[in-house]
């Protein structure tokens, strides 16, 4: 067994894995989880993983064109080099899961099934009932328990992580955390500390996510001095079901078997569902989006659905937005076995059949593509160095991200069953970049026990005065919810740089305010005031960051939508108007990627976050314009590919 | 709208919850008064219990402890005691409860895990029995090894539902032969002692249908199998199937609605094969 020791916080999918391989690999671990491991949010995946595979081989599908779809669907800013090696990883990934038991579905020949998901025209996903995310889980929580009982694994479950401990290098030497039930602060000697801690939907209030996805963790990294990268790029899932505590989730795999988008052509239609006639039915992503239909990516469902609500007027009811999804043309005994488990969600939560009812659905923040800035280093193909140091380290020595927690895969716009496979993926990858880590080091964090004791002191005073002020005259959890509203109103589907100023503004006086916070609860067992109060202040940061990357960044890209600055259809009916119009369009184009193909790079100043921009890695596939639905896409794409082809003639011009 | 039962629509309704301070401390109630809104669920009950953190006659109290998670009733934290009945209280929609009494929903802690703070409690002794029947696949390594047994699509379908347990422990509330364990922590014990004094603690009392479930379905994975002998020896032991009464509540109870009798069955006639087979000096 190593005598170093790495604390992994966090037991999701990207920590399980990640655990599972450094135990695998000899290295001893402490694994932190605000919430017993096997209910971490990773559980609510429910689509599938993507990897290419024999039946999508044979359609012309490969790795090449994985890493193409997800750059693609990222709008180009994702570095790429993390990106080919994950989707070159993926099938093994997938093989992986499997061995360790996973209960894909299969076919009938009892090879594992796949599903088409947004973004792409094959059948990539792998998928386990409905539930494909706590499945994944499942087995890798298995694996982690398998080791705890051989004693390489130590968890802390219903632990807070509270901070990284710096040394006077900046060099990271371990993690305070706090029990949330006996309120004991304490510190972990770390050789590396790995954050695996999810998104920040709670920013937002309501979200899809659950309700540990205060994003704290890498907020009090952020605030500690690492980087965060691309913060403004935050996915709203086009389909979830509204709900008064919280936007469940309506699996993309609902449009990937088949479902289908419409609202009656008669605004707020009074007539049952089921008695409208097709012809008076608009299936509207159908009809703008012909190639993909139901499943063109993400960003550009939710867009459509909230234009047909918002600027259209065809919400299916009048005081509440929605939009019909309609699987009621499939046969009951398919929908249960491919999509039961997410159908009794509706069910049990609506208290409406969706096997003979359609869906009422509408958009929800889901997920983050930002998170703490972190490294790698790619190899002379393309991809990544197989066991560099540097891979997932963020601007802090010894201190790694991984999973939705860090910035890399995605770039402005996740495709759905990616993000399953990311974590798993950086999970695996890293366990041998740590060992080498681990192997450079000289002396241990353990013996840093003076720094160690200090860290944990200074939380405790933080604690302890947090306690004393009981006067405060700010409910907690009303600044919460006035939070999440100005955060869902001005930084999700559309965004305006008017609105976004004054978000900005307000949540800088949210965050003065939730400063004099009232306790409720001063105890000192199993205070979760206390806790949910200190969870509440480490989301200012990250919402700032958001807002104002949101505000800076004026452009189009992803998921980050600003009318003010969208390129427009082409309008010229006759080929040559349409040809010069063309040209000014990739004219455009390329300006605006000469200015905006950047990572955004946020560091924390105390108070407000300060914004630097960083290249974006495009070596393997050079960017081009995401046309999906765009008046003249061919006539901008013959174009587009002419200058391509003449800049790679002259590999001069860079 | 929900309606009492003089047919006046309800504005706001009590919540009765069985609180706790600490472990061993004395249990007792509060009253609070939550107003009425469309679609809530009990979940949005407590996190308006903790906005107000004031009963019923205008008291200044702590929120109400509980745990939670997904909301989807997926992740298993949530479980509690809905008007006497062992649930997720995410899934427990308001509407509902107050069709059965429009005046009042109570909210207790499960009985058989050791409460922590007022609707909190401690199932790590589900965790701990996982490793007992050691609920997983032993494989060799996370390398590269190609892809997993092939496996039919009735393998799969029998698989996939005892697969979906979120250990949220609603079986083994409702199980008359799951009794709860509860050690008092010593002066000056640290953590480490005191978890390994309780997991010795739950290693010889009854497992309950969740562990039993998960054996069965480690069992019956091709590669899980390999070790099915170590499985059925830890439900041959101390605290094993032997103790189930076949009361069947946990069946009844699942939120998952997992055939656990049948997982039951199944662990018992294996057990048997299993042990004749001892006797007769097989494996």
């Amino acid at each position: 067994m190593s005598k170093r020791k790495v604390v992994v916080v966090g037991g999701g999918l990207a920590g399980l894995a990640c655990t599972m391989k450094l135990c695998e690999l000899g290295i001893p671990v402490d694994l932190i989880s605000l919430v017993p491991v096997k209910r971490s949010h990773s559980v609510c995946a429910q689509g599938g993983i993507n990897s290419c595979n024999d039946q999508t081989r044979q359609l012309g599908d490969s790795e090449w064109l994985h890493l193409d779809d997800t750059v693609y669907g990222g709008d180009f800013l994702q570095h790429q080099p993390p990106v080919k090696e994950m989707a070159y990883w993926a099938p093994k990934v997938i093989e992986l899961m499997d061995r360790l038991g996973v209960p894909f579905n299969r076919t009938e020949e009892g090879y594992i099934d796949r599903r088409r998901f947004g973004g792409t025209l094959y059948k990539r996903t792998a998928f386990a009932g409905a539930t494909t995310g706590q499945q994944l889980l499942y087995a890798l929580d298995e694996q982690v328990r398998r080791w705890e009982s051989a004693g390489l694994v130590n968890k802390y479950e219903y632990w807070d992580f509270l901070g990284p401990v710096l040394d006077g290098n900046g060099a990271c030497r371990g993690a305070v955390a706090q029990n949330l039930a006996t309120m004991e602060i304490r510190s972990f000697a770390g050789d590396a500390v790995v954050i695996a801690t999810g998104g920040p939907g709670l920013i937002y209030g309501r979200s899809t996510m659950s309700m540990m996805c205060t994003g704290s963790a890498a907020s009090r990294c952020f605030q500690a001095g690492a980087k965060y990268g691309n913060p403004e790029f935050i996915q709203v899932h086009p389909t979830a079901i509204p709900g008064a505590d919280k936007l469940r989730l309506m699996s993309e795999s609902a449009r990937g078997e088949g479902g289908r988008v419409w609202v009656p052509r008669t605004p707020q239609d009074t007539r049952p569902p089921k008695s409208i006639p097709d012809a008076e039915r608009y299936y509207f992503l159908e009809e703008r989006y012909p190639k993909y239909g139901n499943l063109v990516p993400r960003d550009i469902a939710t867009r459509e659905i909230f234009d047909i609500c918002v600027n259209e007027g065809l919400s299916v009811e009048k005081d509440r937005l929605c939009v019909y999804l309609d699987l009621t043309h499939i046969s009951k005994a398919e929908l249960d076995r491919k999509l039961g488990g997410i159908l009794d969600i509706y069910e049990k939560f609506q208290g409406v059949d969706p096997r003979t009812n359609p869906m009422k659905i509408f958009p929800a923040v889901h997920y983050s593509m930002g998170g703490l800035w972190a490294d790698y280093e790619a190899n002379g193909d393309g991809g990544l160095q197989a066991g560099s140091p540097r891979y997932q380290q963020t601007s802090v020595e010894n201190l790694y991200a991984i999973g939705e927690c860090d910035y890399h895969y995605h770039g402005a716009n996740r495709l759905g069953a990616n993000s399953l496979l990311s974590c798993i993926f950086s999970g695996l990858f890293l366990g041998p970049c740590l060992q080498n880590k681990l192997n450079s080091q000289k002396g241990t964090a353990a013996e840093q026990t003076a720094l160690l004791a200090d860290a944990a002191r200074e939380h405790q005073e933080r604690h302890n005065s947090l306690l004393q002020r009981t006067g405060g005259s700010e409910n907690p959890y009303l600044i919460h919810r006035e939070l999440g509203d100005v955060m869902t109103k001005a930084a999700t589907v559309v965004r305006r740089n008017d609105q976004l100023k004054a978000a900005y503004e307000k949540v800088s006086e949210l965050h003065d305010r939730a400063r004099s916070c009232g306790l409720s609860d001063t105890g000192q067992w199993t205070n979760q005031n206390v806790m949910f109060t200190k969870a509440l202040l480490d989301m200012f940061p990250l919402a700032k960051a958001i807002v104002k990357g949101a505000l800076q960044r004026d452009e189009c890209r992803g998921a980050h939508y600003k009318p003010d600055f969208s390129m427009p259809s082409l309008s010229a009916t006759d080929p040559a108007g349409q040809r010069a119009e063309a040209e000014q369009w990739c004219d455009r184009f390329e300006e605006n990627n000469r200015k905006w193909l950047k990572s955004t790079v946020c560091s924390y100043d105390g108070n407000h976050p300060q914004i630097t921009y960083e290249d974006v890695d495009t070596s393997s596939v050079p960017p081009r314009p995401r046309l999906y639905g765009l008046v003249g896409a061919d006539m901008i794409e013959k174009v587009w590919k002419e200058r391509l082809a003449k800049s790679s003639a002259q590999p001069a011009r860079v | 709208m929900i309606k009492d039962a003089y047919g006046h629509s309800v504005k706001s309704f009590q919540v009765r919850v069985q609180r706790q301070d600490a472990p061993g401390a004395a249990p007792y109630w509060q009253t609070f008064n939550v107003e009425y809104e469309p679609d809530m669920n009990v979940i949005s009950v407590l996190q308006k219990i903790a906005t107000m953190s004031r009963t019923s006659t205008g008291k200044e109290t702590t929120p109400v402890a509980w745990d939670c998670g997904c909301l989807e009733e997926v992740c298993g934290s949530c479980t509690m005691v809905i008007n006497g009945r062992v649930r997720q209280s995410c899934s427990a929609l308001v509407d509902r409860l107050l069709e059965d009494n429009p005046r009042e929903i109570t909210l207790q802690p499960m009985s058989k895990f050791p409460v922590v703070r007022d609707l909190v409690v401690d199932r790590s002794r589900m965790f701990r029995n996982l490793q007992r029947v050691k609920a997983w696949v032993p494989v060799d390594g996370y390398a590269d090894m190609g892809a997993g047994p092939r496996q039919s699509r009735g393998e799969q379908e029998t698989a996939y539902p005892l697969s979906e347990c979120m250990t949220c422990g609603c079986c083994l509330e409702a199980c008359p032969q799951f009794l709860k364990v509860e050690l008092e922590r010593k002066p000056n014990e640290s953590d480490a002692e005191y978890k390994q004094r309780c997991g010795e603690a739950y290693d010889t009392e009854f497992l309950g249908p969740q562990a039993i479930s998960q054996a069965v379905l480690f069992n019956a994975h091709p590669t899980g199998k390999m070790m099915a002998g170590d499985r059925l020896d830890a439900l041959a032991g101390p605290g094993g199937i032997q103790v189930c009464g076949n009361a069947q509540n946990c069946v009844a109870v699942c939120p998952k609605h997992i055939p656990l009798t049948t997982s039951i069955g199944r662990a018992g006639r294996a057990v048997t094969i299993h042990k004749i087979k001892q006797i007769f000096g097989g494996s």
